[in-house]
């Protein structure tokens, strides 16, 4: 795919090969687990660990599908094709994140108190759309394969994909129902997810034949 | 006849630590790990070490003619780094370490607290004025947090019943409201209306005179830290921390419920009472059980936070779940 580039170097093009940028970006996209991780180590986890890791997983699984969901934005606007091509390793980066997020809640914050669980999902709503944002998120990284989108054909795995759009939206849910009082943060998210959906939006309308 | 007492829990310009190494504090620190030869990649333990360091140069004074009192539970004492640099006090910001951060200059001195209302003897007190006659008492109490972490706290300070039999409330009295400071200058949370302005806390008038409601000018033995409620701060334990009002100057002696800042900001989430129940849960998570700040398996949460001995009476007759 990136040979192109690496046999035929093009003194004018500044241009990194498509899989340095790759790989660029997956460390980049590992960068907040590995802080998280340093500052486990280092002690620097707070007075409240469990609660720092559950609120630093959280932020970064819904950053990081937005960072997900700016693949095609960023097409759409500056006509740039490397965000869209690694669009799979960034969505898996984000259901890691959400992941991650979701094994403290269960294994740390609550040590498997199954009862506690399922009465948090079933009663509490920030609870109950954050849980479904991650079975729709479960269902994408499990159909993320080649193979998957062979099996289903491509314009049925395109609309299950689609969803991805109702996953962020919940995500952004679940973070503004959450807070107590500070709305400033879950609105910045919201905001960024608005703007991210309302280009490809604007993309889909001027598109259509008039 | 006026006894005086020496205004122990009061800072002395001659005990503050000299401005230029208090100044100089991070270098100083830094000196001391080199010198100690901490290896700060060590780990857990080296940044712990720092962390002492660190939090040596910002304690406030020993407090002196303090009397152990009778209110205290049998439990391990959270650590003071924890309850000095994990706290909730949105005028400096709303994440947990935002009030360590941000509180470090707040000037606590001079301190006047007004006292208006259904009273005997209103007007506008020093906080020296008004503490002056009152025992310091160290009382070791348990913390409850709405947002369910809890704490075993060390705090110092007078008892409020004493201070209001000496005001002198009249018969309209029925209940006491609080105000903390408003000055965004000095309190920078405040710029933004994150909740409304200035903080404001009330109890009714039994319970504010219940024997365990205490004002708190201290922590561990020492003067209270402004990241804490400094100067002076109310101290309820068998209430959610959130009734504990920080910075306080002003208390209103009213006829009538006083208006209380979550309750204004989420009324069918925090009530007037907020006694602490487990079984009357947050419309948005269960306060059936806490986490014990430093604990990693949480405990059941127990009605009045364990204090139901000497509060439940003030309750006898009331629905809880309706006065939550």
């Amino acid at each position: 795919m990136s040979t192109r580039t690496l046999t035929l170097p093009n003194s004018l093009s500044i241009q990194a090969p498509y899989r340095v940028t790759w790989w660029l970006m997956f460390t980049v996209m590992a960068l907040p687990l590995a802080w998280l991780v340093g500052l486990g180590l280092t002690g620097g986890l707070g007075a409240n660990p469990i609660e720092f890791i559950n609120r630093y997983l959280g932020d970064w699984a819904l950053r990081s599908l937005l960072v997900t969901l700016a693949a095609t934005p960023l097409k759409i606007l500056f006509g740039w094709v490397w965000p869209v091509r690694m669009r799979r390793m960034l969505g898996l980066w984000a259901f890691a994140y959400v992941a991650l997020h979701l094994t403290n809640y269960v294994v740390i914050d609550n040590f498997f108190a199954w009862g506690d669980i399922w009465k948090d999902i079933v009663k509490r709503n920030f609870i109950t759309v954050g849980m479904i944002a991650f079975l729709i998120l479960l269902a994408l990284a499990a159909t993320s394969w080649n193979g998957a989108i062979r099996r289903l054909g491509a314009k049925s795995w395109k609309r299950l994909h689609r969803l991805v759009y109702v996953a962020a939206a919940l995500g952004c849910l679940h973070y503004i129902w959450m807070v107590k009082a500070d709305l400033l943060a879950p609105t910045v998210h919201s905001v960024i997810l608005a703007l991210l959906l309302s280009v490809r939006a604007w993309h889909i309308f001027r598109s259509q034949p008039r | 006849m006026l006894i005086k007492i020496p205004k122990s829990w009061q800072l002395r310009d001659s005990d503050a630590t000299p401005q230029n190494i208090y100044k100089d504090r991070r270098r100083f620190m830094a000196g001391v790990l080199k010198g100690t030869g901490v290896a700060m990649a060590g780990g857990i333990a080296g940044s712990l070490i720092g962390r002492d360091a660190f939090a040596a140069w910002v304690r406030g004074e020993k407090l002196a003619n303090v009397v152990k009192s009778q209110y205290t539970v049998d439990e391990d004492l959270t650590p003071y780094e924890s309850v000095t640099e994990y706290n909730n006090f949105y005028e400096f910001g709303t994440g947990k370490d935002d009030p360590f951060d941000n509180a470090k200059d707040f000037v606590t001195r001079p301190w006047t607290i007004e006292i208006a209302g259904e009273v005997a003897k209103p007007g506008t007190y020093d906080i020296e004025d008004l503490l002056r006659s009152e025992q310091l008492e160290e009382r070791v109490y348990r913390h409850r947090c709405v947002e369910t972490w809890s704490m075993v706290v060390p705090w110092v300070g007078v008892s409020l019943a004493s201070i209001i039999k000496r005001l002198e409330p009249t018969s309209k009295a029925k209940y006491v409201a609080f105000e903390t400071l408003l000055d965004p200058e000095r309190m920078p949370g405040q710029h933004r209306r994150v909740l409304q302005w200035p903080y404001v806390e009330g109890l009714r008038l039994d319970e504010a005179m219940n024997p365990l409601t205490l004002l708190a000018t201290g922590v561990y033995g020492e003067v209270l830290p402004p990241q804490n409620g400094a100067p002076i701060r109310l101290v309820t334990p068998w209430k959610y921390g959130f009734k504990g009002i920080k910075s306080i100057v002003r208390i209103t002696f009213t006829e009538k419920e006083p208006p209380t800042s979550w309750n204004l900001s989420a009324p069918h989430e925090y009530g007037f009472y907020a006694n602490v129940n487990p079984d009357v849960s947050h419309p948005r998570w269960s306060q059936a059980k806490e986490r014990k700040v430093g604990e990693f398996f949480k405990r059941p949460t127990v009605i009045f936070n364990g204090y139901g001995e000497e509060v439940a009476s003030l309750y006898t007759g009331m629905d809880l779940a309706k006065k939550f």
